[in-house]
Formats: C-alpha cells, structure tokens, sequence
C-alpha cells in the first residue's frame, strides 16, 4: 500500500540497495529459483530448516535470530525482513512487497552500468510458477527474460513442460541452455540440445560457465513427462569438464547449479577446479558466499526475492579476490525499468480478470516454508479433506509460493503462485497404514538422510487428519512413529485402508481436478480462512 | 508424493547367497579387483544403469540381492574381449545392494557389491 | 516372433589395428518377466531375450546370459579388439525361439 512505500523509502534508497564498488575485472549477477513471479510478491523465509550430519547448526540451516547473529543482522532491520521470518507480517507493512522482475531489470541495469559485460545467469525454476506460465507453457516467462538478456541458464522444473515443449523453447533461445548431467536416457550419452558448458571472454578473462541441471529430476517429478533424459549429479563427470575448459584455457570456471546447497557443498570437496558455484534450488538467501576449500557458492534466495552480484579478480589464470553482495529486490524502493513493466503487462493481460479476480480473504499470514509444515499447506490439507471427502491429505512438499498478509485478500493469481503445475490433479484413493508409513519414511530419507547425494532438496510431505513424531536422527525405516488421525486421536493401523486425497503425483494417469480449483472452491464457502500454524508434527532428533 | 508402483516381481525364490554358493561351489571369495558401479539413487527402479569391471575375468555375475529372484545376468568375456568390462541396466524391486562376482581366469573369485536406493519419489521442491 | 522387436548398435566406422573400441547395443523388447499379474490376476507368461552374443569375424568377444531382472529393451556396452578389418556380428535369442541379428563392418584406419 501507500503509506508502505512511504515507510520504506525513509529507510532504505535505491542507491543504497545498489551500492556496489566495482572490483576485479569480471561480474557476474545471479538469479535463480524464479517460480515464474514477474510481479512483487511477500515471501517469509522459513524458521525451521534443520541440517544433518555435518551439515547440521551450518548456514542455510540458520534460521530467525540464529541467522541474524550469525550475519550481524539487526533487529527489525529491513535485512530481518528480507532473510528471516521473525515478525514478518509488521515488517512486511513496513517494508511492502518484494520482487519483481521490472525491478530485477532496474538492478541489472544498475550493475551492467558499472560494468557492461556483466555474466547474468539465470539458475533455473524459471519457466514454472504462475497462472500465466501455466496457460502459455512458460512463453511469458521466456518473452520477459529474454528482454533481460541472460548469457546461460540450467533447468528443474522447465522440465514439468514436457520435453517436446522444453525442447522446442530451448531450440529457441538467445542464450546457452546448460547442465553437464543432462543426458540422453537411451544411449546415456550428453543430450545434444543441452552443453556442458559455454566460454564467455569478460574483461580480457577467459571465463568458462558449467551447467548443472537438478540432479534427481525424474525422481522428484514425473519422469514420464521426460522420458528421454537421465541426469544424476555426476561428479566424474563434472571433473572431466572442469579439466577439459581449464585445458582449453578457461582461467575462470564457474558453475551454474541447481543441485541444492549442501549438495553444492559436497560437490565443491569432491570436483576441483571450480572458482565459483552459483547454487540454486534449495531457495537459500545468503548474504555471504560459503567457502568449500577453493570454491565460493552463493545462494541467490526465490521467487525474484534477491539478486546476486559477484565480482571477480582473475589475474594469470587465478581468483585473486571475490566481492559479493545478495541485493534484496524491495519493490518499493527500486524503481521499475518501464520497458519490463510494460512486457511484464503485456504477458499479463489476456489474463487480467482471471488473476485479479478475489477468491476469498485471509485472517492468517499464509506461508509455504519450512521443513515440515506451512500454514498454504495447512489449508491446502484442509481443503483435500473437505472437499475430496477423505480421512488423510497429502500435500508436496515444494519450496516455491510466495506468501499471503493476514487481512490480506486471495486472489486466483495467489492460488495459482501456490499451486500451479503441469500435474496439479487432486487424486483421492484408499491407502493402507503401512503404505502412508512406507511413504513418510521414503520423503524423510530424501531430506534428512545425513549423506547430501541422497537429498533432493525439498521440504517433508505435508499431512492433514494425520499426526506423527519424526525423529531426523534416525536411519530410514525408523523416522516415523505414533501415526495418529488428527480428529480422533485414534492410532494408524498397519492393514486398515484410509481415503487418502492429495495432488502433485509423479505417476502417470493419476485422475482427479485441478488443486487450484479443489482450493478456489474451500475459499469461495469459508469466505475468509484463518489457519492456526499449529503443526500436526512432533519434531524429535534435532 | 505418492507412490510410483515398484517393479512386480515374484515371491520369495532364493537367497543371493545360495545363489553365490551354487555359482562358485566351495572356491574361495577376495574382495577387491573388481568394480562395480551404480548410482547412489535409481532414477527409475525398472532401468538401473550397472558397470562391471575385472581385469583377468573369465565371467562377471551379476545379481540384484533385494529382488525375489536375485540372478540378473553373467557377462562371459571371449578372446577378443580386451577389458573384461561391461554395462547394462537392471530392474530393482526395491532399495538394495547390487553384487557382482567375478570368475577369475586362474579360478578364484571376487566379489564387490553397492546399493542402490529406490525410491518412492516425488514431492520434489 | 514377438512383435516390433529392434536390434540397434552402435560402433564406429573405423579404428586402428589392435584397438579397443566400445560398442553400444540397444534391442527394444518387453521383455516380460513371467512375474507379473495381467489385468485377469493371472500371471503373464514369460517372454524375455535370455541370451546376446557379440562376434567379430567369427571370434567371440562376449556372450551374455539374461535373466528377468534386466530392463525392457536391454542394453549393453562393452569393449571390443579389433585386430583387423571385418565384421561385427551381434544376436539375441529370444524365450519364443526368434533369433534377432544385427551386423556392423569395421575398416582399418
Ligand atoms: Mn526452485
Ligand atoms: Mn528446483
């Protein structure tokens, strides 16, 4: 509103947001996890993001007060707004909405004045997110990044598309297309749409960008839609492209990654050579690169929230020095480039009444984020209760989605930022006690296994009408305890068969409506919803 | 989330050990001189890529030790075979380990083994 | 004679005397495990290629027995001498008697 911006801009500027010394000889910006929100939004950051193993009490495994100490971060700060969760609903009245790709255009405007030949790399989750990307299979989103010439990108969630359409957009694009472990599933050899890597000459520097695709994209989403294409980590593999640009002459080897974090982290101390990691998918915002033996990764946050410049001083073939700095994208504060605005509208505008249109309001601050539960996910639970009549509901647990202000109406754009997808069917179907146990066990592994190479970088499944304990310090089969039906307290059996409805199957064929449509229908008759953030999960381990 | 369907295989057949036994009869097994490799997690559980390797092999076995039936295939390396190495991709009923063993052209055996994780999948981020 | 069944192979168009080059090869086959329950809860009969065999000028370079367990479409890569020019000669025996070949010439650089 108004008197937000008013309240913002007497604290922070736009100079101040982009003040930056150039160094080095080579920049580099960073974008990532985009989502598909061209517009500002309000996005809270988790409070629970346990690490394990020896990643545990390690950034991006800080979160509220623990992050702000350990980044000398103020409280009440516009820094406490952008990178925690702590009172977010007052300060985001304070400091209003963020993101925006309008405004991500003004900052790298603002960078590519300093130095013209900055490299923009765009980390992937991009064509993926929104009504309108739904409806025009990415388009709007190539259309408008495209405007903001990226040099190189890598790709998750492009894929949900269906290779025939991620193929004929990639055959399309102004720029290289990367991942190093993008394969061809028949004959595993390197797909030929897809390069390991591209030379880009900056500031006299030979600078060599590497890509790294999601690794576990056909176990995270729906390998159907992707049949033709194998990926993995690959780390042998990385090795040999890192040897093989360093040989070519490459005196700066940077890679563009959707692994994760701590998957980066452990990739950083097994392949080297490599100068930076620009990491992505995991949605971490961190205002210092991390240093794994030679290799800096930078963490570049979500949904437009944050942009990375990295400046580099390359001498003979050797990072001399780093300068970086994570730029909150305050859509207040950063005017916006009027060229993009107008794109960003033009993408917008056959689904004007659409997006606008109000569904219903909220009394709560709705949020996705955090490990085991977040209060979309909680009424998105409720909603596959009610309205698919089951005992038991699922939710995935995904990391994108931008959060609602209590008081705050819920558009169907909004809905569409929470759920939108390209198998959104809300399926309902009887599953066995030891099945939905066999289920819980099998999503912890893939994020509290102490290894990082058998972590896939998203949140726990959410769960409604279900309660249970999960011990993260556990092996796999032993996580999972005292599985109860919220409503009744009564315990889970083994061999009872339960209605089970959820959404965001990976098999194909999976019938059942649009969860966009099965949560529009909840709000239309609550009118406004309040969820009270209470978690239907008992935290163990730690 | 939910549940990509696990590759139907039969009921309990046989043990990977009884198998082994029967294979190698009473020979002794060494550990080392043989490589096997397969990704820490099966992108598919029905297409599981699997790479042997044991200089001086006369035959590689392979055998999935989860699955009901844990035989999958024997490479026998001819005279025109120059690495006694080879690739194929295997179906996985469930997260396992994978064992190889080797028979050696001067009769002894070796053995090496790696799991591989199957997963339910989905719910990715 | 299962239906739609299609060797592929992959090998290259030359090598050097005595090298040792690497051979991909693909067949696509349904390769029914005799395992699984058809929609009448009865079991599907068995159907698989239990055997493929590689030769070059009628020397072996390797010959593999298949179980069920290995993939739809089996495929395999291995390495292979080649001590003079001549041909590769690959085959897979299928359950139902159906013998499949494939054929690949190689020259001496
Ligand atoms: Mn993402
Ligand atoms: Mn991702």
């Amino acid at each position: 509103g108004a008197w937000a911006k008013v309240a913002a801009q007497q604290a922070l500027t736009q100079d101040q947001l982009l003040e930056f010394d150039t160094f080095g000889n080579v920049s580099i910006i960073h974008v990532t996890d985009i989502h598909a929100q061209m517009m500002p939004i309000y996005f809270r950051e988790p409070e629970i993001n346990i690490g394990v193993g020896s990643n545990k009490g390690h950034v991006p495994h800080l979160t509220g007060a623990d992050f702000r100490k350990a980044y000398g971060v103020g409280e009440g700060t516009p820094a406490q707004y952008a990178l925690t969760y702590e009172d977010f609903s007052s300060l985001a009245k304070s400091y209003g909405k963020v993101g925006g790709l309008d405004r991500v255009s003004t900052i790298i405007n603002s960078i590519r004045a300093d130095r013209p030949d900055a490299l923009l790399l765009d980390g992937g989750d991009t064509w993926h997110g929104s009504l309108t990307c739904y409806k025009t299979e990415g388009q709007d989103m190539v259309n408008v990044m495209n405007a903001l010439k990226p040099d190189a990108m890598t790709f998750h969630w492009e894929f949900t598309l269906g290779s025939e359409r991620v193929n004929e957009i990639v055959e399309g694009l102004p720029f290289a297309a990367l991942g190093q472990n993008i394969f061809d599933a028949e004959w595993d050899e390197p797909a030929e749409l897809f390069k390991p890597y591209k030379f880009f000459e900056r500031g006299g520097v030979k600078v060599a960008v590497i890509g790294q695709a999601f690794p576990y994209m056909p176990i995270a989403n729906p390998r159907w839609m992707f049949p033709e294409y194998s990926f993995g980590i690959r780390d042998e593999n990385m090795q040999e492209m890192v040897d093989e640009v360093r040989a070519a002459g490459a005196e700066c080897v940077v890679c563009l990654s959707h692994n994760g974090f701590d998957v980066d982290k452990k990739m950083a101390s097994r392949v080297k050579g490599i100068d930076v990691i620009l990491s992505g998918h995991t949605h971490d915002a961190l205002p210092e690169p991390v240093l794994i033996e030679k290799t800096y990764i930078v963490a570049s946050g979500s949904n437009g929230k944050f942009v990375s410049r990295i400046d580099l001083d390359i001498r003979n073939g050797k990072m001399m020095g780093i300068k970086h700095k994570l730029i909150p994208v305050f859509s207040d504060v950063i005017a916006p480039d009027p060229v993009i605005t107008k794109l960003i509208d033009e993408q917008r505008a056959p689904y004007k009444k659409e997006l606008e249109e109000v569904i219903g309001k909220s009394d709560s601050l709705l949020y996705r984020r955090g490990n085991f539960s977040g209060t979309w996910d909680d009424l998105i639970c409720e909603a596959l209760i009610e309205e698919r009549e089951a005992d038991i509901s699922m939710s995935p647990g995904v990391r994108w989605g931008p959060s609602i202000l209590p008081g705050q109406d819920i558009t169907r754009e909004d809905l569409f930022n929470v759920t939108s997808m390209s198998y959104g069917e809300a399926y309902r179907t009887k599953m066995t006690g030891e099945f939905i146990h066999v289920i819980l066990e099998d999503v912890a592994d893939n994020i509290f296994n102490p290894d990082p190479y058998y972590q896939q970088g998203g949140d726990m499944v959410r769960t409604g009408g279900l309660n249970f304990t999960c011990d993260i310090s556990k092996p796999q089969g032993k996580r999972i305890s005292d599985l109860t039906l919220t409503k009744t307290g009564e315990k889970i059996e083994a061999s009872k068969e339960y209605w089970v409805a959820g959404w965001a199957s990976v098999n194909e064929g999976t019938e059942g409506p649009q969860i966009w449509d099965v949560v529009e229908s909840f709000i239309r008759k609550k009118g406004t919803v309040s969820v009270s953030g209470e978690s239907n999960v008992k935290v163990v381990g730690v | 989330v939910v549940a990509a369907s696990m590759v139907s295989l039969p009921a309990f057949a046989s043990t990977v050990e009884e198998d082994i036994k029967t294979l190698i009869g009473g020979a002794e097994v060494k550990e080392g001189g043989i490589d096997l490799s397969a990704p820490e997690i099966a992108e598919n559980g029905n297409t599981v890529p699997v790479e042997v390797d044991a200089e001086g092999a006369e035959s590689i076995t392979l055998f999935a030790a989860g699955n009901p039936t844990p035989a999958v295939a024997t490479f026998k390396f001819g005279p025109l075979s120059p690495s006694q190495s080879a690739s194929t991709r295997i179906r996985l009923a469930k997260t396992q380990d994978v064992v190889a063993i080797a028979k050696m052209k001067d009769g002894s055996f070796r053995r090496a083994s790696t799991t591989v994780k199957v997963t339910i999948g989905g719910c990715g981020g | 004679m299962a239906k739609g069944v299609k060797p592929r192979v992959k090998v290259p168009k030359k090598a050097e005397a005595g090298e040792s080059i690497t051979i991909k090869s693909l067949i696509s086959h349904k390769m029914e495990s005799g395992q699984r329950k058809g929609k009448d809860g009865k079991l599907i009969p068995r159907s698989i290629i239990n055997r493929f065999t590689c030769d070059f000028n009628g020397q072996n370079v390797i010959d593999v027995t298949i179980e069920p367990a290995v993939s739809t479409n089996p495929y395999f890569q291995f390495e292979a001498k080649v001590p003079e020019a001549g041909e590769f000669h690959f085959t897979w025996y299928d359950d139902d008697g159906s013998v499949y070949e494939a054929k690949k010439k190689i020259k001496i650089a």
